[in-house]
């Protein structure tokens, strides 16, 4: 009696064990496809080795604008010097995109007022890191911006 | 009419008992004391909460979620629909309105202690439907897709990505990918007309059959100074009429306001745009966007907005469980720490409220 009394209880733990672990299981195989529908899908970046920031003659000296490289916006800049600099347009600090200033000379973000030199170094204000610079050729009056290897 | 209408009820009444409702409605008190005014900010935010709906149903018919027609089909809402201007422009007022009336709505609970036993679960459903409230804020902003809209979102889903651990995947999510693009606009729209207004609802059910299961809260003098003869109202009809009286107000600032000053579109969002100057989260982030501001690059070892962003977690945190650390008021004594940091809490967010609107 008493043995079958026990054994009734294994019998019962363990079907308890594996209706449990089938509940959890199930759980498992309904939220996996959810939470990876949810994950946004890794998009391929639009691999762009260099791209035609337009003729130097669309820079007037002091001046800088923003053209598209793949889905990243970069900053050209002509200075006082006529020199041609890019860099990335994305402040370091928090995603916005830069101006360059022409009152100031030096490279602006309107969203908290940070500053970088025509460098691209970080030097007033929150961002926390320089500009990545890109690497500006000039082939006759075009010019062309490519990533830096 | 009348008796055809009572026929009505009577063929209801008879499948349904409406006599016991109306018998349990008879039996509503609101207690009358000199703190009662408080007691109103709960249905006018549940008042505004309609207006939302209603206005944001209205909004739907013509609204296009995708970040070619977003700005265009506001812009034809705003200029070639008949009264969009208005549902559009009440939308945007109830909505400040709306947290502003649950910001008066959640501190008064607090300085009533309201919250103490056994009214846990109702402040932890208010609480969290405030949160919500915070949510469907930032998720409407950047819907008509405009440039403030589009760099405050930026902006907004930067910080959460600066969390540890959790940030960077919760910032992908948030965005629907690495930056903020028409996926974005997707997934908020998502959020701010499907899955918040779903669980803010179910939430907002607990809580009112809480409120009518348990009747109002009296301020804890009230029960400490044992008062033996206590004035109160009947709800049905003394405090709903007082409460309609007051909607009825309520309605009529929303119409003035979104007369006098319609919402605004401003420019198409631009990706590839400088961000212009200006950029600021709505009012109701302020006072934790101003205080990010005041955290040095590196505190320690730690990036001082980082730092910021937990502080305001652990806060939020102890804000949501009050009613459970807070023992003393729960049995009926007074706590003064409560009172305090309630104070502290009204004039942190008023004063930094007003740093950041001027800077």
């Amino acid at each position: 009696m008493n043995v079958n009394h026990s054994g009734g209880h294994k019998r019962r733990d363990f079907l308890k064990y594996l209706l449990s672990g089938g509940l959890i299981g199930f759980a498992g195989i309904i939220l996996y496809p959810l939470i990876e529908y949810l994950k946004p899908p890794k998009q391929r970046e639009v691999e762009v080795s260099s791209v035609l920031a337009g003729k130097t003659s669309d820079f007037e000296k002091g001046s800088g604008k923003i053209i598209r490289f793949g889905n990243k916006p970069v900053i050209v800049i002509n200075t006082k010097e006529n020199n041609f600099k890019a860099f990335s347009a994305t402040c370091t600090h928090l995603d916005c995109t830069v101006q360059f200033r022409k009152d100031m000379s030096l490279i602006w973000c309107a969203c908290h007022n940070g500053k970088y030199d025509l460098n691209g170094r970080n030097i007033s204000g929150p961002p926390p890191k320089p500009l990545e610079e890109f690497r500006v050729v000039i082939k006759g009056e075009e010019i062309y911006v490519s990533k830096k290897t | 009419m009348k008796n055809f209408l009572k026929r009505i009820y009577l063929w209801i009444d008879e499948r349904v008992k409406l006599n016991d409702l109306e018998n349990f409605l008879g039996k509503k008190y609101v207690p009358i004391h000199s703190h009662s005014v408080w007691y109103y900010f709960g249905g006018v935010s549940l008042f505004l909460f309609v207006i939302q709906v209603i206005t944001g149903i209205l909004l739907l018919f013509y609204y296009k979620a995708s970040s070619d027609l977003a700005f265009e089909s506001i812009q034809y809402i705003m200029s070639k629909v008949e009264f969009g201007w208005l549902i559009r422009s009440i939308h945007g007022w109830a909505a400040n309105l709306f947290i502003l009336s649950v910001f008066i709505h959640m501190f008064s609970v607090l300085f009533e202690r309201a919250y103490r036993k056994p009214r846990e679960i109702t402040w932890v459903t208010g609480i969290i439907m405030f949160f919500m409230a915070l949510g469907f804020g930032f998720s409407g902003y950047l819907l008509p897709w405009n440039e403030l809209a589009f760099f405050a979102t930026k902006v907004g889903s930067d910080i959460v990505g600066a969390v540890p651990l959790i940030g960077e995947p919760l910032k992908i999510f948030m965005r629907g990918g690495d930056d903020v693009t028409g996926a974005t606009l997707s997934r908020l729209f998502g959020f701010h007309v499907a899955l918040f207004p779903g669980i803010f609802t179910v939430l907002l059910v607990i809580h009112l059959l809480l409120v009518q299961r348990q009747g109002m809260s009296e301020p804890l003098e009230l029960e400490v100074e044992q008062k033996t003869e206590q004035k109160r109202m009947p709800f049905f009809p003394n405090f709903m009429m007082r409460d309609l009286l007051l909607w009825l107000i309520v309605l009529n600032l929303l119409a003035i306001l979104a007369v006098f000053f319609p919402a605004e579109l401003g420019i198409k969002a631009d990706p590839f745009a400088s961000a212009p100057a200006g950029i600021k989260p709505e009012w109701y982030f302020l006072f934790m966007f101003q205080t990010l501001k005041y955290f040095p690059g590196h505190i320690w070892f730690i990036e001082g907005e980082v730092l910021g962003i937990l502080l305001f977690g652990v806060a939020g945190i102890l804000w949501l469980l009050i009613p459970f650390w807070d023992v003393k008021s729960s049995k009926g004594k007074r706590n003064r720490i409560i009172t305090y940091s309630g104070i502290f809490a009204v004039i942190y967010i008023i004063v930094l409220t007003i740093l950041g609107w001027a800077s």
